[in-house]
């Protein structure tokens, strides 16, 4: 069976919370003792419904101010497909937890309340799903029922959206009309969505194609623990553990390693899961090579006819996640890449994007909390990355401040402009 | 496409590597629970062939049941890895707190402080715990790699942003990271686990005759430790349990599952959290677990 990671975001009150709570209740994945928990509090709080964001909402902070502060991660499954959901923050200075709850998604649902359609979080929320290059998109208009189930209002809202949405690179976007309070076309199909012949937001994820989203062209392995056993029966063996970032390996393939440009052949490949044929993209893998050679953590192997790009000045996409500091240019970062750490610094920012215009801001020479610009950078050694459009593992970074420890930015690399 | 349980598998043993590669002095916490139990199968499948580069510790409250810490000892032998054991008792004898008196006393909150004591003594940077997202709504909010304090503390309102799978372990010394491996698998996934790569666990997760009273709506063990009172009557009862924890604040429950297959089965058809059924700690208050984790708590 086949996992499904997907996010959901949108505007404070867009129902997020309230649309989990209805997918895991209408699929039979909340327990009494979780429904009898929140239907208590619901009744000492004096709703009259039972409030289902009380599923997500964990903590403390949360609950007495009715929002969602952190990204809960819930989990169900359909005989279909297991589903992880990351619930992110809609809130403007929790931005950071939406890309946190965002990264590594394989699908995003933007809640849209039908009565205020398109608005700047809707905005703002898509377009980091878009420098993320979250494979799929889900714009769910929510709270159709106060609309009184409008087909006008839905196409508007679409029309509004794809007019927007083509300056963006997003690569599939479905448009769902929903009312999460009640369950309409979540689950089940509605009587009050007749005129929609779309599906179910529940069939569209149990059946949205995912196996082309991973890159199984360009093979590449960073190198992120080496395996010598150091016993008496094992005394020759020697591994290259990590997981397959792109591409597929086998047994017998030719194999490049960089930075030093060896080149040898894989001999066998060791997994938690007992020895493979071949690794593929996610596998964890443990690889056995023909020549022992100088190998360590943070090298990359690849193909060597296909290899990634290799430099110490770069540029990339940066979304400033420190709340306490700005980005200072020519400030000395950390930086990982893959298994890779190194420290960076930024030496220009070429500009801030303006996430509700989509304006380039070329006056800009810092960022700020919650900023996203296009920066060049530098490190001190040279990493082996693909554009982040091709890989979102070998084109992906953060930066940590030396001194707090906080992880102040996240990365997208990007080919270097001509 | 990798299938569900292969995914869950290859995510944790990456950060288990992940973390033996970046951190000086990573221990892993082990109680024989069948989560640690996994987590644990888990790090000898990430370094084989060679051995697991970091010990095993089990904060022992001295109220375990015995089946378990029979198992616990065999367990880390046939791993070949090193155990250190926190006492509780060694705690208490020391000064560091007074016992749990009371008519409803229980040991569960104290292994917090033997836990960041042990942690300060063997200078550990990085605690393995084998918490999972589904079990409880704080820990549904936690990150992989999480950062405590030199207090030991949980701050979940200042957590690190978590992208990809990049994590980010900076400390000073002093501070130190709780790592969850096991944050994304589910009860089910455990136990499907525990079929498909024949993983031995405690005879007590299966259904066996014990003598156990009603309390609180839930079926405790009689035991050294805990006594019924005088209006709870002691029954023998088919039972098993679906945690392990101190004896005085895990519950069993009627089941006659005896094997895997009927483990898994009761298991995907359960209309109750495991936590819910079966542990007395988390019904303290509406954020139990959040205010334990906040002070240190596993």
């Amino acid at each position: 069976m086949e996992r499904l990671r997907f996010a959901t975001v949108g505007s404070v009150d867009d129902g997020k919370s309230t649309l989990i709570g209805r997918l895991l209740f209408d699929s039979k994945s909340i327990f009494e003792d979780q429904l009898e928990h929140i239907e208590a509090v619901s009744k000492r709080r004096g709703t009259d419904y039972v409030d289902l964001s009380l599923l997500t909402d964990g903590l403390r902070a949360e609950r007495e101010q009715g929002i969602t502060i952190d990204v809960a991660y819930r989990y169900f499954a359909t005989p279909k497909r297991n589903f992880i959901i990351a619930d992110c923050p809609g809130h403007i200075q929790y931005t950071r937890n939406m890309i946190t709850g965002a990264s590594n998604v394989d699908l995003a649902i933007v809640l849209v309340d039908a009565r205020t359609g398109i608005v700047e979080q809707t905005r703002r929320h898509s377009l980091l799903a878009s420098l993320l290059g979250v494979p799929h998109l889900v714009i769910c208009v929510n709270k159709m029922d106060l609309v009184d189930w409008s087909p006008g209002v839905f196409n508007r809202i679409r029309d509004e959206f794809e007019e927007f949405a083509a300056r963006l690179s997003l690569r599939d976007v479905t448009f769902l009309p929903i009312s999460a309070l009640q369950g309409d076309n979540v689950v089940s199909r509605s009587p009050n969505l007749t005129w929609f012949e779309g599906p179910t937001l529940l069939h569209h994820l149990e059946n949205v194609y995912t196996a082309s989203d991973d890159n199984r062209v360009d093979a590449r392995f960073p190198v992120q623990y080496v395996i010598r056993p150091q016993r008496a029966e094992h005394h020759d063996y020697r591994g290259y553990a990590g997981r397959v970032a792109g591409g597929v390996f086998r047994v017998g393939d030719d194999i490049m390693v960089l930075p030093s440009g060896l080149t040898t052949t894989v001999t066998g490949i060791d997994s938690p899961n007992g020895p493979l044929i071949q690794a593929e993209p996610n596998d964890a893998a443990t690889l056995l090579l023909a020549d022992d050679l100088s190998i360590a953590r943070g090298d990359m192997i690849c193909r060597p006819n296909n290899r990634p790009r290799q430099a110490q000045s770069l540029e990339a996409m940066l979304c400033w996640m420190d709340d306490a500091a700005p980005l200072q240019p020519d400030r000395i970062y950390s930086i990982k890449h893959t298994t890779k750490v190194t420290r960076a610094k930024v030496t220009k920012v070429l500009y801030r994007l303006n996430i509700s215009t989509l304006h380039r801001e070329i006056e800009a020479r810092d960022l700020a909390f919650n900023e996203i610009g296009r920066v060049e950078l530098h490190t001190t050694a040279p990493l082996f990355y693909d554009d982040y459009h091709v890989n979102r593992s070998t084109g992906s970074f953060i930066l940590v401040d030396e001194h707090t420890g906080q992880t102040c930015a996240a990365g997208m690399l990007l080919s270097p402009r001509t | 496409m990798q299938s569900a349980l292969r995914g869950l598998v290859d995510e944790s043993v990456t950060i288990i590597r992940e973390v033996a590669a970046e951190f000086e002095r990573p221990v892993m916490l082990f109680s024989g629970g069948k989560d640690s139990v996994v987590m644990l199968h888990l790090a000898a499948r990430a370094f084989a062939p060679a051995r697991v580069p970091f010990p095993v510790m089990h904060i022992d409250t001295g109220h375990n049941f015995p089946e378990v810490i029979e198992f616990r000892d065999r367990a880390v032998a046939d791993l070949d890895v090193r155990l250190i054991v926190g006492s509780v008792q060694a705690s208490i004898d020391a000064g560091r707190m007074p016992d749990a008196t009371g008519p409803r006393a229980s040991r569960n909150p104290l292994q917090t402080i033997t836990l960041l004591d042990s942690i300060a003594e063997h200078k550990f940077d990085a605690v393995f715990g084998g918490a999972r997202r589904d079990e409880e709504r704080a820990r549904a909010k936690e990150r992989v790699y999480s950062f405590r304090d030199s207090f030991g503390q949980w701050d979940p309102k200042t957590q690190r942003p978590e992208l990809w799978g990049i994590y980010n372990g900076r400390h000073q010394p002093g501070e130190h990271f709780r790592i969850f491996p096991l944050s994304n698998w589910t009860e089910l996934d455990i136990w499907r686990f525990v079929e498909e790569y024949d993983i031995p666990l405690p005879s007590i997760y299966f259904a066996h005759q014990r003598r156990v009273f009603r309390r609180d709506g839930m079926w405790m063990a009689e035991s050294p430790f805990l006594s019924a009172d005088a209006d709870e009557p002691v029954v023998e009862q088919t039972v098993r349990f679906r945690t392990v924890g101190d004896a005085t604040c895990t519950a069993a429950i009627e089941s006659t599952a005896s094997t895997l297959t009927q483990i898994i089965a009761e298991t995907a058809a359960a209309r109750v959290t495991e936590r819910g059924a079966t542990r007395a700690d988390d019904r303290i208050s509406e954020a139990g677990m959040e205010d334990r984790k906040k002070t240190g708590y596993f």
